[in-house]
């Protein structure tokens, strides 16, 4: 099982992961930066400290299961697994092109580490209930199965199908993590059709709800890192509701829909890669 | 008429055999386990049954989950719900990752009786055969059904076994085995080629014995697989015969009839007619009744078969 990583590891981390999405996405000329970098700081968190994993075995029975069921945040999945050994990072520059390993969206017949195919939304989190039932099924108590979903997918009728499920079933080894960034494609979701108070929702279905920053990683190895001893103590699911800032840590692309989907031109690359202090070892 | 069984009485009580001889399988329902008869798997296995609750995205999402963490898992509900409510989920996470989801919905097609045209399903099969990775069977009866279950448990991958409420008469004798990918030659013939799935199999031995008091000899086909389909036997049989008549409780529209126009366009054209119903919704009344209204009979078929012979000639 791969080493936890310290948070100054986990902060370079995160930062190496947004070089490589925007690097990607950049070579790639189509893909979403904005969702995968407000991300950046979860999924690194997660894959460097979090996940009981082994990269060099994927299909480890005892290991963690990541997942994303906001497919489109692809590259940071893809930059995560790149980064702790899944593949080598020579695909990445092949992102989206065909022929390779890295789909537009997660590939599980693809990709190395990805445990299921996602990119159409809601889907996420019934799919990690039946993970977690299976592993209850075989007495696997120790994984756990950490699904990360986007605030707007939460609009998706499927994904509360699956809150209840979970509930229902007292699946405490389910971990739901929304990035709750506050944007989907149309502009903020609280004008394209208001989520309310996302914590309070999951409460109303039997969920624990813990709010946090998404990207101080401090706090985020503390709450993502205790979510399951919560889950156990509580005798609930937990769901991490992590406020994020969508395009972080790319000061033209923060908080802003437009980014959602589009990529940047090489000049517009080169000013985010700058201010993340890529060099062109990662870049 | 011999013995008569609904093909969704063989569902319940073929998992539980399954789960008897060591097979990992596992159930979502979606509500519907009394009338799928998954609720005899249930009593059986409560542990390894689930039920998602009146939500079929969830039934089709969890059961995938669980064929991820190595399960061999099958769902029931109706067939207008499993595959028109939960389409994408079928399409994108099953078929798509290539998991080992097995959809036996019941109640397809309109022997589903006075329910009435919101749960006649008559597309299935149409939405399942074109997805990638798809297997598509339609038992001819309650043996075939129970044989055809065994069989998408033991092939890895996603399938499609559409199940059906009415009590239909038993076209195989015990102990029959279904094997993936064959058209069975039900009876021989020389002018006309009868292909038939489901429960107009016997439908069509029926018109065959009407074509035959008039001298036309008919040669039956249970295409029990849609997909893939037995190319070289429905190429072989029309070969011999020259004239092709499909039959089938679905629309005439991207089910077996079109499967069929397809192998036949491409490796040897023949007429064809297609007896199912003609791009029109279901309607409430007694199974029977409905097979009349919607010129699903012997005696439709039969028709359809003198059209065909008389193209030919
Ligand atoms: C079922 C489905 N409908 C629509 C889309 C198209 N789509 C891709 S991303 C997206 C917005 C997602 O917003 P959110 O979940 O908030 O993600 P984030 O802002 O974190 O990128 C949409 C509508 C999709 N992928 N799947």
């Amino acid at each position: 099982m791969a080493e936890g990583r310290s948070p100054d590891e986990l902060r370079e981390l995160a930062r190496r992961m947004r070089c490589d999405i925007v690097s990607m996405l950049t070579e790639a000329g189509s893909g979403h930066p904005g969702g995968s970098l407000s991300a950046a700081d979860i999924v690194a968190t997660l894959y460097g400290s979090v996940l009981r994993h082994d990269p060099a075995q994927p299909a480890l029975p005892e290991r963690d299961r990541f997942v994303l069921s906001k497919g489109h945040a692809a590259p940071v999945l893809y930059a995560a697994l790149a980064e702790t050994g899944y593949f080598d990072r020579t695909h990445l520059g092949t992102l989206r092109k065909l022929g390779s390993i890295l789909q537009g969206h997660p590939d599980c017949k693809k990709t190395p580490g990805v445990e299921v195919s996602t990119g159409s939304l809601g889907q996420g989190l019934a799919i990690s209930n039946g993970m977690a039932l299976s592993l209850r099924l075989d007495g696997m108590m120790e994984p756990t199965v950490y699904c990360l979903l986007g605030d707007g997918e939460l609009q998706e009728g499927e994904v509360w199908e699956a809150a209840m499920f979970a509930s229902h079933h007292g699946l405490t080894n389910v971990v739901a993590i929304v990035d709750n960034n506050g944007l989907q494609i149309d502009g903020a979701c609280s004008e394209v059709m208001c989520l309310g108070e996302i914590a309070h929702k999951f409460a109303a279905f039997g969920w624990e709800a813990v709010e946090c920053d998404g990207h101080d990683i401090g706090t985020l190895v503390r709450v993502l890192g205790g979510a399951r001893a919560r889950a156990e103590a509580g005798g609930k699911p937990v769901v991490v509701v992590c406020s994020t800032i969508k395009g972080k840590g790319v000061s033209f692309m923060q908080g802003l829909a437009d980014w959602h989907g589009k990529t940047p031109t090489a000049e517009q690359a080169a000013t985010a890669l700058a201010e993340l202090g890529c060099n062109g070892e990662v870049a | 008429m011999g013995e008569k069984r609904a093909t969704r009485e063989a569902f319940g009580a073929t998992l539980v055999e399954l789960a008897d001889a060591g097979m990992d399988v596992v159930v979502v329902e979606a509500d519907l386990s009394k009338s799928t008869t998954t609720a005899t798997f249930e009593k059986a296995y409560p542990a390894r049954f689930f039920n998602a609750g009146i939500a079929e995205q969830n039934m089709i999402g969890t059961a995938a989950g669980l064929a991820v963490g190595g399960k061999i898992a099958f769902t029931g509900s109706f067939a207008v719900f499993a595959t028109g409510r939960a389409y994408d989920q079928v399409r994108n996470t099953v078929c798509y990752s290539g998991l080992d989801v097995k959809l036996c919905p019941t109640h397809s097609g309109i022997t589903v009786g006075p329910d009435g045209g919101s749960h006649q399903m008559l597309e299935d099969l149409a939405l399942m055969r074109v997805l990638p990775g798809m297997r598509v069977l339609v038992p001819a009866d309650a043996r075939a059904a129970a044989s055809a279950i065994r069989v998408a448990a033991a092939t890895p991958g996603p399938f499609y076994v559409r199940l059906g409420r009415a009590a239909v008469p038993l076209v195989y004798d015990e102990g029959f085995e279904f094997e993936l990918g064959r058209a069975y030659v039900l009876r021989e013939g020389t002018d006309v080629t009868l292909a038939a799935c489901g429960v107009m199999v016997e439908r069509a031995l029926a018109a065959a014995e009407l074509l035959a008091a008039e001298g036309v000899s008919a040669e039956v086909l249970d295409v029990a697989t849609i997909k893939p389909i037995d190319a070289d036997t429905v190429v072989a049989s029309v070969a011999r015969t020259g004239a092709v008549v499909t039959c089938e409780e679905h629309s005439i529209i991207g089910g077996l009839g079109s499967a069929v126009a397809e192998v036949i366009g491409e490796q040897r054209p023949v007429p064809l007619r297609r007896v199912g119903v003609r791009d029109v919704f279901g309607t409430s009344g007694d199974p029977e009744e409905l097979m009349v209204h919607y010129g699903l009979t012997a005696i439709d078929i039969a028709a359809a078969a003198r059209e065909a012979i008389a193209v030919r000639a």
